[in-house]
């Protein structure tokens, strides 16, 4: 580019705005692509929600106790954002946390109303600021630490002595804590409602919501609903998803309305996005479909 | 004469001035200040509804988290840069006034008609996400609306009145541009941002009330008024960070317009013109962003104060290579600044008294940068942790930590304002008796802020408990303030009477100026990663704690996918920037008038 002197000489009178524009363009998405390319090169980790897990009571033994406890504690409990060797919070792995609690209760400034560790450790939990141990939390607002059963972590009383049982046994000592039991008393009481366990797949989720039961899919036969195996060939996955949530809406030619409306209640989105994707997509026509389909059904129960 | 035939105008300004003023606290601390009304309303509350699949809806096979977070950003960026624009424009227009320089008022004109298309494109992208949040999330926002209620209805006028305000600025410039006119029409400027900036915090209020909800009960019921809805722990950084930040987020956005224009002119002029208007861009865009990490760690300290466990959810657990990414782009953003800076030091002769110290910036900052990048609390995979051969790298890894990277950030800033204060000092001569003095008392100051800030974080980063680490970062972050304060209160004061050299505009490298379409993507690209990591900090909630996220979204994604996103919606925003750009451009083309063909 040739520079002139005079302000109203032009200074490159070939000065071609295209090509300006399409230079500009290129660096600054050249730049964005080295950001996106920076992006993807870094570790991929997906932050998964939580999963509650039903557990039967009636079969659990100590050791899946202890084992669930030490799940929860590096899992859904986010026990080790804090309590890890970076000082935040005291080291629990660490330390031998069965000693270390009678220390904590014998020590004076222990404020508390637990008598053995089994109680400190609940007391630690439900009410973090009863004793913040010297060194840690700040001047008015003593302890950081949430409470573990309320929002947003939110452990169940069973989870909670999952916990101090892990913590009791990993340093070798004995859990003095109860195993819980399905006693309904309990479970009313303590245990808040937990919805099921996500299925794994379409399949089984299918299994678990009974579908194969009146449906004909998977390795099923049954006559009394619709065939689902060629389903994909006449709905979207939009109609296969309200025909589940509101199955009463449209009902299917020949089929009588007797398909529950409570799915919408009882499936997990992801149960429900699994068997409408596997649905939409059964397309082979089923040698041993029971029933004739109908042409163009729309909405099936 | 004149008077009356504006007088209608006049009228018009001081009856939404008097509205403004009236219709904020009547309706926003209406419920406040009115306890029966407050007890009436927890009469009828309902607890936050527990989401299920009824509650989702998707538009085909679309992910509706996908579809909202596009659309979303895209708004916030459109939005931030429309409020950004008349704040800074206001005091152009004023510095036109004051200096009585005519090419300040034009200049406010020019970057004014840059962003009223984008206005309308801002209202447009609101609107879609209004619809899509009812369409996609219709029990969130019926929960929302609970909790809200007349207050969107605020939002919404207080949107009418930005808009009447903004048209009346814009088109009566040249209406009011003398006189005392000219001081109506700098009313209307402080008043399109006194109403501009109310509906900023207005709109973030939503945003940090899914993240610290206040005003309501553990179930989420509401057991407050508007204010106490408002008013969380988190609404006052994020205020004043969105703030900052869009100032210099709008400045970077017309430093590339300057930018282009400058490369694409066709006479000296004009390349001038551009150049001085890039430049000033980008002194608006560095001046903005310099406090913006004191903001940020606000933001973030209220954030642990609020919940330790999401500020380690942000920092030091999943969410903490996005801040790799930060420091990636901040510092594309500081170097970029610097370098633009340096360049432009070509324009004036009395540089080169300075252009000695640039080799020593430029190693502080690129020294700095590479310890910022330096990862730390990272999770890491079992064939990771043993190719470290352990949890940390032996030499790398004490640059990981907080301390280390205060150090950094501090010196990246305080090189920058060095830069910047160069810069200024380059086309003048100090003529001020005590000059020498003034000189030594600079040099003296950035020495022992320097020196502060390593010895803070080197004694008390590595050397004693976290208590005091966490301390000795605000002292460091005072000292970078000092400099920075002294530094403009001593160059205001020598540069009284100071002998000006020329300046020769557009006397400044292609290359240079390409620094100012770096900027404005590592700004866009940094506002979605941030915004990205202040929303992925509720993890699995829609409110913390008070409504749980059970859509088939409710993961936090991997940040290659996240990145993605954000890409697209960068890109997605540069194609709109480049229409507003034409369309701005549009105006000044005049079609030649046809020849009419000889018989």
């Amino acid at each position: 580019m040739t520079t002139m002197d005079n302000e109203q000489q032009y200074i490159n009178p070939e000065q071609n705005g295209v090509v300006v524009f399409l230079k500009v363009l290129a660096f600054m998405v050249f730049i964005i692509l080295v950001f996106t390319g920076i992006a993807n090169l870094l570790p991929q980790v997906e932050g998964q929600a939580p999963k509650d897990v039903k557990v039967d009571l009636g079969a659990l033994t100590m050791d899946a106790y202890i084992a669930m406890g030490e799940t929860l504690f590096k899992g859904k409990g986010t026990c080790t954002l804090c309590h890890n060797n970076l000082g935040r919070a005291p080291d629990i792995l660490q330390l031998n946390m069965e000693q270390t609690a009678q220390d904590r209760l014998a020590a004076e400034g222990y404020k508390g109303e637990a008598k053995d560790s089994q109680g400190y450790f609940f007391e630690s939990m439900m009410e973090p600021s009863k004793y913040v141990v010297p060194g840690y939390g700040k001047d008015g607002d003593p302890s950081p630490m949430p409470t573990i059963n309320k929002a947003p972590i939110g452990l169940s009383d069973i989870e909670m002595g999952a916990i101090v049982a892990f913590l009791q046994a990993k340093d070798g000592a004995e859990p003095t804590v109860e195993l819980p039991t399905d006693a309904p008393a309990i479970e009313e009481n303590a245990v808040p409602a937990e919805p099921p366990k996500v299925a794994a797949s379409a399949e089984e989720a299918l299994a678990k919501y009974g579908c194969t039961a009146c449906h004909t899919v998977l390795d099923s036969a049954a006559p009394i609903g619709p065939e689902l195996k060629t389903i994909g060939l006449r709905s979207t996955k939009e109609e296969i998803r309200n025909s589940i949530i509101n199955p009463s809406a449209i009902i299917a030619e020949g089929f009588p309305p007797i398909m529950p409306g409570d799915f919408a209640d009882k499936m997990m989105v992801k149960e429900l996005e699994m068997i409408a994707d596997f649905l939409a997509a059964s397309k082979a026509p089923a040698a041993d479909a029971a029933v004739p389909t109908e042409t163009e059904q729309k909405g099936e129960q | 004469m004149s008077l009356y035939k504006n007088l209608p105008l006049i009228m018009l300004s001081f009856i939404l001035l008097l509205s403004s003023a009236l219709l904020l606290p009547d309706t926003v601390l209406a419920s406040a200040d009115n306890a029966v009304a407050v007890e009436a309303a927890v009469d009828v509350a309902q607890p936050a509804p527990t989401m299920g699949p009824r509650d989702y809806r998707q538009i085909g096979s679309m992910s509706s988290r996908s579809f909202v977070w596009v659309i979303a950003q895209l708004h916030l960026f459109l939005a931030a840069f429309v409020l950004a624009v008349p704040l800074f424009v206001t005091v152009i227009e004023w510095i036109g006034v004051k200096t009585g320089d005519q090419r300040y008022d034009d200049m406010a004109h020019e970057f004014m008609k840059v962003s009223m298309t984008a206005y309308s494109l801002t209202a447009l992208f609101g609107g879609t996400l209004a619809f899509s949040l009812f369409l996609l999330y219709p029990t969130f926002m019926g929960y929302m609306m609970e909790v809200f209620g007349n207050q969107v209805m605020v939002y919404a006028l207080l949107f009418f009145m930005e808009s009447g305000v903004l048209y009346i600025y814009y088109y009566s410039w040249y209406a009011l541009r003398y006189g005392n006119r000219k001081y109506v029409h700098l009313t209307l400027g402080v008043l399109l941002n006194g109403v501009g900036t109310t509906l900023l915090f207005v709109a973030n209020s939503w945003a940090t009330f899914m993240m610290a909800p206040s005003g309501v009960d553990d179930a989420g019921v509401v057991t407050g008024g508007i204010w106490d809805i408002m008013r969380g722990p988190l609404w006052n950084p994020l205020n004043l960070h969105r703030f900052v930040a869009n100032i210099a987020f709008g400045g970077a956005v017309v430093g590339a317009y300057a930018g282009y224009k400058m490369l694409s002119a066709r006479t000296m002029a004009q390349r001038a013109h551009y150049d001085w208007m890039g430049y000033t861009a980008n002194f608006i865009a560095v001046l903005a962003f310099l406090p913006l990490p004191f903001a940020g760690y606000w933001l973030m300290a209220e954030i642990y104060a609020y919940s330790q466990q999401m500020g380690i959810t942000a920092m030091g657990g999943i969410l903490a290579w996005l801040f790799i990414v930060q420091a990636v782009l901040i510092g594309t953003i500081l170097l970029s600044a610097n370098y633009y800076l340096w360049n432009g030091m070509s324009r004036c002769e009395g540089a080169k008294r300075y252009m000695w110290l640039v080799k020593y910036i430029a190693v502080t900052l690129v020294v700095s940068f590479l310890i910022w990048v330096t990862p730390h609390t990272l999770i890491l995979s079992a064939h990771e942790i043993a190719t470290l051969g352990g949890s940390h790298h032996p030499l790398l890894g004490p640059l990981g930590i907080m301390p280390a990277k205060n150090i950094a950030v501090n010196l990246m800033l305080i090189g920058t304002f060095l830069s910047f204060q160069l810069y200024r000092r380059s086309d003048k001569v100090i003529t001020v008796p005590w000059a020498g003095f003034g000189n030594a008392l600079m040099v003296a100051i950035y020495l022992l802020a320097i020196a502060n800030v390593i010895f803070l974080g080197v004694y008390y980063g590595y050397f004693t408990n976290t208590v005091y680490k966490v301390g000795s970062s605000v002292a460091q972050v005072m000292s970078t303030l000092i400099v920075i304060i002294s530094g403009v209160v001593i160059d205001t004061m020598m540069f009284k009477g100071a002998k000006t050299l020329p300046v020769n505009w557009g006397h400044i490298s292609n290359r240079g100026v390409y620094a100012l379409f770096a900027l404005p993507i590592a700004f866009t690209w940094l506002m979605a990663l941030m915004g990205y990591v202040r929303s992925s900090v509720r993890t699995h909630w829609h409110v913390y704690t008070v409504m749980k996220d059970n859509s088939a979204d409710n993961f936090i994604p991997s940040i290659g996918h996240a990145g993605n996103m954000m890409t697209v919606a960068t890109l997605s925003f540069l194609v709109l920037v480049l229409f507003i750009f034409w369309v701005a451009s549009l105006g000044e083309t005049k079609q030649a008038l046809p020849v009419k063909e000889e018989e």
